[in-house]
């Protein structure tokens, strides 16, 4: 096995032929499936989960295509790509999704094989993106950069890629099945909403173990993930997952879709229950079989890419100047800058909610604006985040003044990361088949409120999380400031949960009382954010202050008639 | 459908026992709730045995050495409980006789069912066989081990299929 370092792509596992043989049959594969559901031999029914198998949906107005972004690492090459598929199929512009993916809203079926084509040329598809399968594993956007980090997830994240890519066993289960991974002890996957969360740490002599966590989810039953074995060592990793996902393939319920998740198996059996068939079944497994030998760990690591991490001595004297000099720029570094390992460098959040824009939209344009910033500045890497923003992992400090100009000229400059204008929003009724409201024009008005960055950093940390419908998409249960689409009587309501949090404070949030007409809510979080600016002593973010006070003394600023 | 196998049509040399009627003599796959009537059958004619995606194949640990077949149903194609019956009836109790696949499976899924175990197909729908064929030749590699400890590809988790 030879490995150059210097030629792999930085951050991602890179590709070799073997790799792409799996691509392009599978891409074949559904070319011909394609073919036969077009000429008839497939029924709608049957071709549904084939498709689904491609991140193919069948959505309000089109296809919607959902493109596998693997624990959101991109190369600014894939970038390009995704660029040109938006430019040609679709209409001009994509959409960051929560789950660290990239989709596309209008889509035609015929296209789609050679949509996959352009992607397998540069080691993309779009396997396992939907459908009862293991989904696309999600991560740390900080990994491998954090300073907070203990181990860098991406590894494990690809060795579960691989394993669960077309798993021949779990293909078909239940339900969809959502795995995270973390190796901060700064929860930033939301860990314990998956079907399985993975916190990994350095253990004895150095090789890493694992905290599992089980049965976490949002949609129409929020439940917060359950510890189910701790310290679970490297090499049996794969070994403990398949044991868990067989008991939930064997267990799990089909009779009803909306009790089919891994969460409500684990609530019925009870946790000792389910961790005891989990322990059974991996008691009785020939586990030589799946043991994650070093070897393995060693060869798939020797794929990545690892960035030449030098700056100047006074890279960090430079860009502490430059914000002096500055204060438009100083405030962005305060809010879209994360802490990296290394002294010189610095991760860069780019915001992808622009004040009154659509969370995560972003055009072609834009994808090419990114990437060739990725290449200018961060060894070519792109993250995407569950936030559904964009990472550049590795500036260094000394250059992040340049950057910042050509984002802000991109309109890519917006300041508010983890402030009230970086609202999370799935589809909604724009797109959505499913939806019972439009989530998006909440969000844009939202943003275009607190458009002031001044306002915004007064206000400090806060998460505004928007779902059209009770799937939770957009993760409403776990903002701070929860907005829910219902449908009354054929109008668009919306359902305000406080106090939720993906974090290591992780909570669902609670309902706070009846849902509000469209026309109101935007008026009502208004008044609930004057209310907790009074309210606030100081210092304090407005989830402390909703801790601290509890649901009742935000009720009377909601519901005041204006 | 004709029985399928290795991605080529074979003769099948099994009945299925007839709901109300008695076993016949030959080789006879009953349903799991005559199990104990053809074990009580004389002679040593084969026997095999039917069962449903919510049986766990733990219970049949103690009569699979009389066992030479084990028909694994998917009721639809959707249903994957065969796939972890498959692999459990050779992983955890070594069962090396037949596996067959019943029911209403997709061409799509014959690789999934070969690396759970399965190795014979007999399904209602009605196909043509070389959508099946294809299906069973077109993939090179996959990302997982499997009952088939298929050849590791060096690097990380892959396999050389075939
Ligand atoms: C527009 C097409 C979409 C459809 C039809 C759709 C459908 C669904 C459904 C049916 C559920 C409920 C599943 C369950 O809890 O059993 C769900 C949940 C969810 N979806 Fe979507 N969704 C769509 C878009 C998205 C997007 C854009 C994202 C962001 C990546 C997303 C992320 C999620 C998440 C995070 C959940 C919560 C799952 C959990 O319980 O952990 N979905 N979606
Ligand atoms: S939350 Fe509902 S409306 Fe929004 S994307 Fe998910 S299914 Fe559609």
């Amino acid at each position: 096995m030879s490995t150059n370092t210097a030629t792999l792509p930085v951050g991602r596992y890179a590709y070799d032929q073997i790799d792409r043989t799996f691509l392009s049959q599978r891409v074949a594969q559904f070319r011909e499936q394609v073919n036969r559901r077009i000429a008839g031999h497939l029924t709608e029914d049957e071709f549904k989960p084939l498709r689904l198998m491609n991140g193919l949906y069948l959505q309000l107005h089109a296809y919607m295509l959902r493109v596998a972004i693997p624990y959101g690492m991109l190369g600014a090459d894939q970038m390009r790509a995704l660029a040109h598929i938006a430019r040609t199929y679709d209409r001009d512009y994509g959409h960051f999704t929560t789950r660290q993916n990239m989709q596309f809203n209008w889509i035609r079926l015929e296209d789609t094989p050679d949509i996959l084509e352009r992607l397998a040329d540069v080691d993309m598809h779009a396997i396992q993106t939907s459908g009862n399968c293991i989904r696309n594993v999600t991560c740390d956007e900080f990994a491998g950069a954090a300073a907070d980090e203990l181990l860098d997830p991406r590894i494990h994240a690809e060795i579960l890629r691989q394993w669960s890519t077309l798993h021949p066993e779990f293909a078909f289960l239940p339900r969809k099945f959502k795995i995270a991974i973390s190796g901060s002890p700064q929860d930033r996957v939301a860990a314990r909403f998956h079907d399985i969360g993975l916190v990994a740490r350095p253990g004895p002599q150095g090789r890493p173990v694992f905290d599992v966590f089980v049965g976490g989810g949002l949609g129409r039953t929020p439940i917060i993930g359950v510890l189910l074995r701790d310290n679970l060592p490297e090499e049996d990793l794969v070994a403990y997952l398949e044991a868990i996902v067989r008991v939930y393939n064997a267990y799990g319920r089909r009779d009803n879709m909306y009790k089919a998740r891994i969460k409500i198996l684990v609530q019925a059996l009870g946790v000792e229950t389910f961790r005891e068939k989990v322990d059974a079944e991996f008691a009785l497994m020939n586990r030589a079989d799946y043991r994650l030998e070093p070897d393995i760990v060693a060869g798939i690591r020797a794929r990545f890419g690892i960035p030449a991490l030098d700056a100047p001595a006074d890279a960090a004297d430079t860009l502490a100047a430059g914000r002096k000099a500055d204060p438009a720029f100083d405030r962005w570094v305060r809010t879209n800058t994360h802490p990296h390992r290394h002294p010189g460098f610095t991760s860069v959040v780019i915001s992808i909610k622009p004040d009154g824009g659509i969370p995560g939209d972003v055009t072609a344009d834009q994808m090419d604006v990114i990437a060739d910033l990725a290449d200018g500045w961060s060894f070519g890497e792109i993250r995407v985040t569950h936030m559904q923003n964009v990472v550049l992992g590795h500036v260094r400090k000394d250059r992040l003044h340049e950057l910042w100009r050509r984002l802000v000229a991109a309109g890519l400059g917006t300041p508010n990361i983890g402030l009230v204008g970086d609202i999370i929003a799935c589809p909604g009724l724009d797109y959505c088949s499913l939806a019972n409201a439009r989530s998006i024009p909440i969000a844009q008005k939202l943003s275009a409120r607190f458009a002031s960055p001044e306002l915004q950093e007064r206000i400090g940390r806060l998460h505004i999380n928007i779902s059209g419908c009770i799937n939770a998409c957009g993760h409403h249960h776990a903002g701070h400031i929860g907005i829910l689409g219902v449908d009354k009587r054929g109008e668009e309501f919306f359902q305000l949960t406080l106090g939720g949090s993906a974090g290591n404070d992780v909570a669902i949030g609670q309902i706070i009382g009846p849902a509000l007409p469209e026309d109101e809510t935007v008026d009502a979080i208004a008044r609930l954010i004057d209310a907790y600016l009074v309210l606030r002593t100081e210092g304090e973010q407005f989830i402390d202050t909703y801790r601290r006070l509890g649901a009742a003394s935000f009720k009377d600023a909601v519901y005041a008639s204006a | 459908m004709p029985l399928l196998e290795n991605g080529r049509i074979t003769e099948d040399r099994w009945t299925e026992a007839v709901e109300g009627a008695p076993l016949p003599d030959g080789a006879v796959i009953v349903p799991l709730e005559r199990l104990e009537e053809g074990l009580a059958r004389t002679g040593q004619a084969p026997l095999g045995v039917a069962i449903g995606p919510d049986v766990d194949v733990r219970q049949l640990h103690h009569v699979l050495p009389r066992l030479e077949l084990v028909a694994v149903t998917f009721t639809t194609f959707r249903d994957g409980r065969a796939f972890t019956q498959a692999r459990a009836l050779r992983e955890h109790l070594s069962f090396t006789g037949e596996i067959r696949a019943t029911g209403k499976p997709l061409p799509d899924q014959y690789e999934f069912m070969l690396r759970c175990g399965m190795t014979t197909v007999k399904t209602e729908r009605a196909e043509d066989v070389s959508v099946w064929q294809q299906a069973h030749e077109r993939f090179s590699i996959a990302y997982q081990p499997s009952i088939l400890h298929e050849r590791r590809q060096g690097l990380g988790l892959r396999r050389f299929l075939g």
